[in-house]
């Protein structure tokens, strides 16, 4: 059984697939255990990262990282179901993944996932470099071990530190032109992993009873919303004067600094509206209009980013305006 | 159509999808092999 304790929810041992018949699953439901949508964005993300690194990369070996890295991607999105699927099948939002519907059973989702894993980190630190295959790997260990098997049932805190999983990718794609890791690289990380606990935080304020159904801690859960609302609002505080740096220190430019700074200033609009409106559907409307905006600012970012170093930049058209 | 064909039709779509995993896998590792030697190594003496 399932419980709740003071040291956190422990794993349902006993769950089992419903009506689950090993070799069963479709082609379709192997791609929709690698979370195609969370993958689109790693690779987006990791795009940009290699893009905005100074040294080019050559084109093949380009698209040979970002391909490992949609896989390393696709793993943990696997392992994650692999081990969450007790949970999963009791939230709305989650209830028709491929284990919960009985198209893939537990071990598949574990043996597909690992496979993924262990191939698409192998295949990343051969080819491209020993620093990305690094870490890819500590990605995918970070997102499996650290957020979905410890953190997750234990703490509010899950996505504050989980959070760290979803900011590597640009490092990799930066780390794979480059063969290293720099501060350039780290304000990259830093951009994403100051973005998530707003971003999550608000999807958590209108689905919490998702989420206190099956246990997880989530803040609004265990703080409540009133705290929550005001922790959006310290962590938007904070995420928006980091968005802005890398247009000053880089890889950013002119472009990235004014961007940044009129999507943040639209950021911290939106947060302030989630702490002041907090009654009734007007309050849920706050929370989900700053839910919908969090993805949008975070795209514009990295595609204004895209857009300077990899379009204008190579026709010259941008220059370094702190050089 | 009866479980057991469907059943087999979804393993014989796996199975595909499997080859295709493979062969492009074979192919990826033959092109950056050649992107890591360079175009030099078809540069050979007969």
């Amino acid at each position: 059984m399932t419980s709740v304790s003071d040291a956190g929810l422990t794993l349902d041992e006993g769950f089992k697939s419903p009506s689950a018949v090993a070799g069963g699953g479709s082609v379709g439901d192997y791609v929709a255990l690698m979370k195609p949508r969370v993958m689109s964005l790693v690779v987006f993300t990791a795009l940009v990262g290699m893009v905005a690194a100074p040294q080019p990369i050559h084109p093949v070996l380009g698209i040979v990282a970002l391909i490992c890295i949609a896989v390393g991607a696709g793993a943990s999105g696997a392992l994650n179901m692999w081990y969450d699927a007790d949970i999963d099948a009791r939230m709305q939002r989650t209830a028709a993944r491929p284990i919960p519907r009985g198209r893939i059973t537990r071990e598949e989702a574990f043996g597909f996932g690992m496979v993924l894993a262990v191939g698409s980190v192998a295949t990343l630190g051969l080819t491209v470099g020993i620093v990305a295959g690094a870490l890819l790997a500590l990605t995918i260990a970070f997102y499996i071990l650290v957020y979905t098997m410890w953190l997750k049932r234990r703490t509010p805190q899950n996505i504050v530190i989980g959070g760290a999983a979803g900011a590597f990718p640009p490092m990799i794609g930066w780390a794979a032109a480059t063969g290293g890791v720099s501060l350039e690289s780290v304000l990259l990380f830093l951009v994403i992993f100051m973005w998530t606990p707003p971003h999550f935080w608000a999807l958590a304020l209108y689905r919490a009873r998702d989420y206190e159904r099956v246990g997880v801690p989530m803040l609004p859960v265990v703080a409540g919303p009133d705290e929550t609302r005001r922790q959006i609002l310290l962590y938007s505080l904070a995420l928006v004067p980091v968005a802005i740096v890398p247009g000053i220190v880089g890889p950013g430019g002119l472009r990235y600094l004014a961007v940044s700074t009129a999507l943040g200033a639209w950021f911290l609009v939106l947060a302030l509206r989630v702490y002041r409106v907090r009654e009734g559907r007007a309050g849920d409307q706050a929370a989900k209009r700053l839910f919908g905006y969090s993805i949008l600012y975070l795209f514009m970012l990295f595609l204004t980013l895209l857009v300077e170093r990899g379009v204008l930049a190579p026709l010259g058209v941008v220059r370094d305006w702190w050089l | 159509m009866s479980g057991n064909e469907d059943f087999e039709k979804r393993r014989r779509r796996r199975s595909i999808a499997i080859a295709l995993a493979l062969g492009g896998l074979a192919i990826l590792f033959f092109v950056v092999t050649i992107v890591r030697l360079g175009g030099q190594v078809l540069n050979r003496p007969l």
